[in-house]
């Protein structure tokens, strides 16, 4: 992984002792709370329902051993004994004293970590593929480039000030596990006829109240030019994009009211000023960043096929687990394990500081100390030898993390909404925890497949509800919480946004019409290959409406 | 008039704190003092704009709420799960929907 040089430490530093100052000063009331705002959301401190919110940045959901057990520290010392893995591969703390925030910052520091750019209307986390490096249908790494975007986004002058917040998206293969078609730039790591590195480049995706799918811009952009066509779509949106609506102010609306083609062509008209500048990225530099990314020898442990198949023959549970939570990695030897974060009845993406530390002795003993957060909000192990899946089990079931649900109905995708967020309009995490104990029993859960279901507690859709294989935004109405229900969103290469299915069900009843918009799909699927969003796109919403609201209602209505 | 309360978060820390009748802002809204008539809410407006400009205080707010048998009660869920805190345990465990700020 990416190690901070002399620069980074020096800057990173400063930036700790500057905001240690502001704070120092909002304490003592030498600084105003409208002059300080500013200055705490820059370096990643909100102020939420009960207390301030820390949100701390994990470049590209990529940490080691040492990393996690910083943030378990945090947690401990300074929190509540746990944190929030969020939608966008970053933690957050909904405790943290502002007079500590300092300290917080510091302690991150000591281990190549921070806050910045965590908030505000500048360049966000740029987050990438959590199997990145280790999928077996990977084209390329995108933490690389990811890297270089980060390197070059850092309290950039020019782009520290857009008309709204921006997030860039990466992944390495066909297969897209990092929501591209959603985000501000998705770039997709390709190659082309001659076999060279570049991305297919998208722009304009994003949820929030105005869902809109990316349009992809660029069939091919050569890697050695990723940053001069950035800044190119960067300067567009900066000089055309809405600043005297917040609401319309994302690029996705500049590529909605400009239109992608005229669009394209303002890019590719800047891009024609830039692209032989010093923005051109030499062989060098690419090879420099990625040889931090170099996958860990990886030595040969073919035992591991025998030794896997007795141990699932005696043991159930430990079979379901590989069945579900490990997915095949590049090298045969070896998988790539998904730590879920969803207990069932538990708050999805939460974890305690003693689960932190248990990941990070288990990373470190048994993968190669390399941890990654998934958008998912879950953990992954991108490299665990086969032979080492049954201690590395143990270890996980010793803690509380070894449910066996990845990509299942409990797999759920909740923000913190009502119970934390200032933002929200309604809860999301005990609809979440309801939904997870209905559909918790493990057959049941295996008989329905991949189902993704995905929870935001307001229309700034953190909880990313709009790609949701079923989606559910709480919403208020006449003082009460209301659940609106979409289906057939999906956030992969094939991204769509959901469709409202009709009126929204009150927090009692929300979780009855999930079941029997499972119930719905079990009884009119081919077959147990067909998954919900496959069927839902071949029979389309009829039949659920049906379901949920009869005949007569609709008639009515 | 429906009852009122002052709210607001501690800048030092952004607990949740609500204004009681001696004029400190407590961690509990039950010793908040209640504003009954136009007068009594402007005074509290008035001591919102002072703790701010004070900085003791951000984010002030005043809020409805309810009195029944002695207990205070906010309209708002919002403000019911400010007073409360979160409505699930924080670490994993369940309480369900029905926990006592939602209804």
């Amino acid at each position: 992984m990416y190690r901070y040089d002399e620069f980074d430490h020096a800057f990173v530093s400063a930036r700790v002792e500057q905001f240690r100052d502001q704070v120092g000063r909002r304490l003592s009331g030498e600084l105003a709370e409208d002059a300080f705002k500013p200055l705490r959301l820059m370096n990643g401190v909100y102020l939420q329902l009960h207390a301030y919110m820390l949100r701390v940045a994990i470049p590209y959901g990529t940490l080691n051993g040492r990393q996690m057990r910083m943030l378990a520290h945090i947690a401990r010392k300074y929190d509540r004994g746990y944190g929030h893995f969020t939608t966008r591969q970053n933690i957050q703390y909904n405790w943290p004293a502002l007079s500590d925030t300092p300290n917080i910052l510091a302690d991150l520091a000591s281990v190549e970590m921070h806050a910045i750019q965590t908030s505000g209307n500048c360049i966000r986390n740029v987050t990438a593929d959590h199997f990145a490096g280790a999928a077996a249908d990977e084209v390329a790494d995108p933490r690389p480039y990811a890297e270089i975007l980060r390197q070059w986004s850092s309290v950039h002058p020019e782009f520290s000030f857009l008309p709204r917040k921006f997030k860039i998206a990466v992944t390495g293969a066909e297969r897209d596990r990092a929501a591209i078609q959603v985000h501000d730039i998705g770039l997709h790591l390709k190659k082309d006829d001659q076999g060279r590195i570049g991305f297919a480049v998208y722009v304009g995706g994003g949820q929030g109240r105005t869902p809109m799918i990316a349009k992809k811009i660029r069939d091919f952009l050569p890697e050695e030019d990723l940053l001069s066509y950035t800044t190119a779509i960067m300067r567009v949106y900066n000089l055309h994009g809405r600043r005297d609506n917040k609401y319309k102010a994302r690029i996705k609306i500049l590529v909605h009211e400009t239109g992608a083609e005229v669009l394209a062509g303002q890019v590719e008209q800047e891009f024609l000023q830039l692209k032989n500048t010093e923005l051109k990225l030499p062989d060098a530099d690419i090879a420099a960043i990625s040889a931090y990314f170099a996958p860990p020898a990886l030595g040969e442990r073919p035992e591991g096929w025998a030794n896997l198949a007795s141990w699932k023959k005696a043991d159930p549970d430990f079979a379901r687990w590989v069945h579900q939570n490990v997915a095949p990695h590049k090298n045969p030897d070896y998988g790539m394990v998904t730590i879920s974060l969803k207990p069932i009845g538990g708050i999805p993406g939460d974890a305690t500081d003693v689960q932190m530390e248990a990941v990070a002795d288990i990373a470190e003993d048994y993968a190669f100390d390399e941890i990654r957060i998934s958008h998912e909000q879950n953990i992954i192990l991108p490299h665990v030898a086969l032979a080492d899946l049954e201690a590395v089990y143990r270890g996980l079931v010793a803690t509380g993390l070894a449910t066996a649900n990845a990509g299942l109905i409990t797999d759920i995708i909740a923000c913190p909404g009502l119970d934390y967020c200032a933002l929200a309009n309604a809860r999301s995490i005990p609809v979440a925890q309801e939904i997870s104990t209905r559909f918790g029993d493990p057959e049941r859960q295996a008989n329905i497949g991949e189902l993704k279901i995905k929870i935001s507690g307001c229309i700034n859709a953190c909880g990313h509800h709009h790609v949701g294989h079923i989606g559910l935004l709480g919403v208020e109405k006449k003082g009460a919480e209301l659940y609106q229900i979409t289906l057939g969103g999906s956030g992969d290469e094939t991204t769509s946004i959901g469709e409202i299915i009709g009126r929204g069900f009150e927090p009692e009843k929300v979780t009855d019409a999930v079941e029997t918009i499972v119930d719905t799909y079990l009884g009119l699927r081919l077959s147990k290959e067909e998954t919900f969003l496959a069927a839902y796109r071949r029979v389309g919403p009829q039949p659920f409406k049906d379901a949920l609201y009869g005949a007569k209602e609709q008639e009515a209505a | 008039m429906s009852d009122k309360v002052l709210t607001a978060n501690r800048l030092s820390d952004g607990i949740s704190v609500w204004l009681d009748a001696a004029g400190n802002w407590g961690e509990s809204l039950q010793d908040a003092f209640i504003a009954r008539h136009a007068e009594a809410v402007s005074a509290l407006e008035a001591a919102g704009k002072t703790a701010f400009a004070d900085n003791k205080v951000v984010d002030v707010n005043v809020i409805e709420v309810v009195e029944v048998d002695g207990v205070l009660r906010p309209l708002r869920l919002r403000e019911r799960i400010r007073a409360e805190g979160p409505t699930m345990e924080y670490a994993p465990g369940y309480k369900g929907l029905h926990h006592v700020a939602a209804v």
